[in-house]
């Protein structure tokens, strides 16, 4: 497998331990107050802000409590999370002790994606390094009375099982079928209790965090979307690969950096996010503009973008875990619609409709998956009406 | 002494349930295990783990049938998951499929004959910065070219002996 490219990372340069050691000098209350006034949102894309969950969590009443980092990275174009694992996984569980030591956790399990067996030794290797080093265990860190532990769950190919409650169920040894919210998992989560899930960069993001303090997070960032993000960048540009910039970029400014400006089209947030056209190129990426769990996809002048709709349709039609008709049905339905423009067969009144079942699925869908997957298609029949309707089909090309 | 295949693989889901916490949550785990070691999860096995977990067998199909990388039937030796997701679509997947298709003699979603192959689709595998890519069994290649099919599938082949019932067998340069 060829390196992939990655620009410097903040995560480089911070020392391993120093945030688990700030942490644990202060009280529990102390860690999460830092957390929030450093505003880090949660960096799976979905922006909850992460002191607050901790704190939920914290106040919950039950002597069971669980952190589970989510590493089930499915969301296409999106990559970071395996290079986070591969290079910086200590930091990723140095972030989740932190959490584990806010809310009174005494487990922690990390859900790394099957796609992702190949890192499941290495990540196993640091896990024992820490327990050898106790920074897991009884007297975790040092500290008296606090115990954590850790550990690997594997996923086997369900892009739903990211969605948290998904997830959960899976833990559980159930179908990945998303549950109803609320209940919240911070105050029913893993087998009933007190859970907090987070993203792996998340994690990653809070130990750093402790360690630099909150201040230093928010020089960066809007005021809305605070700090620094992790990027994986894919599609036609000079240099794909892993990137940090600060939210609040503008769409033209990343395109620059990885070489991409003649871009037609960008998908931000991946196959659920938003195609940014080239007019809109001065839109930020940040949680109150275009957000984003970290996938840019850039489509070059050549590209069909009815073809790029057709191929994230395909994916959700094949992903929907069919508990709820609006995504079993809708996303089948918008794929047939597709497969009508593309043979030049669907008419205008149909592309209504089909929109319009789009915003219906938006609405009425029970969890994230089926709320974004028409996002893609609809921003398409939005932006590039000239390209899809009218098309030739086959017979006649 | 030999012991029937059916008494190992019983004496092993007992061993695995344990050590998973003996509760439901260990049944993904579990049958990870068993089809990693068996290769797939047949209904002798769903009614061993069922009893075990007590709970009725229908609901370990479920949860078979609900994961891309669970099986009740049996598939080849070597998994060839090839990405179709957008990046990889873009960097040219569908020539290095049709030539998958060619050199195996089979189409996707089909098992060779000789119990060696099986050819898949997988939904996006993170590695879109190096598409096209593919995984065999938990191995990854990436940049596939047309070209490079061939020795993927003959560093299988060769890997097809006395070893084959090792967890990582591929290795290519």
């Amino acid at each position: 497998m060829s390196e992939t490219y990655t620009a410097p990372l903040t995560f480089s340069k911070v020392k391993a331990g120093k945030g688990l050691e700030a942490a644990l000098e202060l009280d529990r209350a102390g860690v999460i107050n830092e957390i929030t006034a450093s505003g880090l949102k949660g960096r799976g894309g979905a922006g909850f802000p992460t002191g607050v969950k901790w704190n939920l969590a914290a106040a919950a009443k039950d002597p069971v409590k669980y952190v589970v980092c989510n590493a089930d990275e499915g969301e296409p174009g999106t990559f970071k999370d395996r290079v986070i694992l591969t290079d910086h996984a200590d930091l990723v569980f140095e972030g989740m002790t932190i959490c584990a030591y806010a809310i009174g956790a005494k487990k922690g399990i990390l859900y790394l994606r099957g796609e992702y067996t190949y890192l499941q030794d290495h990540i196993e290797g640091i896990l024992r390094k820490r327990r050898e080093a106790k920074l897991l265990g009884k007297n975790a860190g040092g500290k008296k009375g606090f115990e954590f532990n850790i550990e690997v769950r594997m996923g086997s190919g369900a892009y739903i099982c990211g969605e948290e409650t998904a997830l959960i169920e899976s833990l559980e040894g159930q179908r990945g079928e998303p549950r109803n919210r609320p209940p919240f998992p911070v105050n029913t989560g893993f087998l009933g209790h007190p859970t907090v899930p987070n993203n792996v960069e998340t994690f990653a993001w809070a130990a750093t965090i402790m360690s630099k303090g909150a201040e230093w997070f928010k020089k960066t960032g809007t005021d809305k979307s605070a700090g620094l993000k992790i990027f994986s960048v894919s599609g036609d540009c000079k240099q794909p690969g892993v990137y940090e910039f600060p939210l609040g970029i503008t769409i033209k400014e990343l395109l620059k950096a990885v070489g991409g400006l003649d871009a037609k089209a960008v998908q931000v947030g991946g196959a659920s996010g938003s195609c940014v056209p080239a007019r809109e190129f001065n839109r930020k990426i940040a949680f109150e503009d275009v957000a984003t769990g970290g996938s840019i996809i850039v489509f070059g002048p050549q590209r069909d973008m009815l073809k790029v709709a057709e191929n994230f349709m395909e994916f959700f039609h094949d992903e929907s875990c069919g508990q709820c008709t609006p995504c079993r049905e809708g996303n089948g339905k918008i794929l047939e619609g597709i497969h009508m423009l593309q043979q030049g067969k669907c008419s205008m009144h149909y592309l209504r409709e089909l929109c319009a079942l789009g915003e219906t699925m938006q609405l009425a869908s029970k969890c994230g998956l089926g709320q974004t997957s028409p996002n893609a298609f609809l921003s398409i029949v939005k932006n590039f009406p000239d390209e899809i309707m009218g098309r030739a089909g086959a017979a006649q090309e | 002494m030999l012991t029937p295949e059916r008494d190992q693989l019983a004496e092993n889901i007992t061993k695995w349930i344990d050590q998973y916490g003996g509760n439901r949550s260990a049944l993904l785990p579990t049958l990870q295990e068993i089809q990693k070691r068996h290769g797939r999860v047949t209904e002798y096995a769903m009614q061993v783990v069922a009893d075990k977990l007590s709970i009725h067998p229908v609901e370990v199909y479920g949860v078979i049938t609900f994961y891309a990388f669970l099986d009740t039937k049996y598939k080849g030796r070597f998994i060839i998951r090839l990405c179709r997701t957008i990046s990889c679509d873009m960097a040219g997947k569908s020539r290095v499929a049709r030539q998958l298709e060619n050199d195996l003699g089979i189409k996707f979603g089909e098992s060779t004959a000789d119990g060696r192959f099986t050819l898949e689709w997988a939904n996006c595998l993170g590695l879109c910065d190096h598409g096209p890519a593919l995984l065999v069994n938990s191995q990854v290649f990436t940049h596939v070219t047309p070209e490079k099919v061939h020795d993927i599938i003959e560093s299988c082949r060769k890997a097809f002996g006395a070893h084959t019932l090792q967890k990582e067998e591929v290795h290519i340069a």
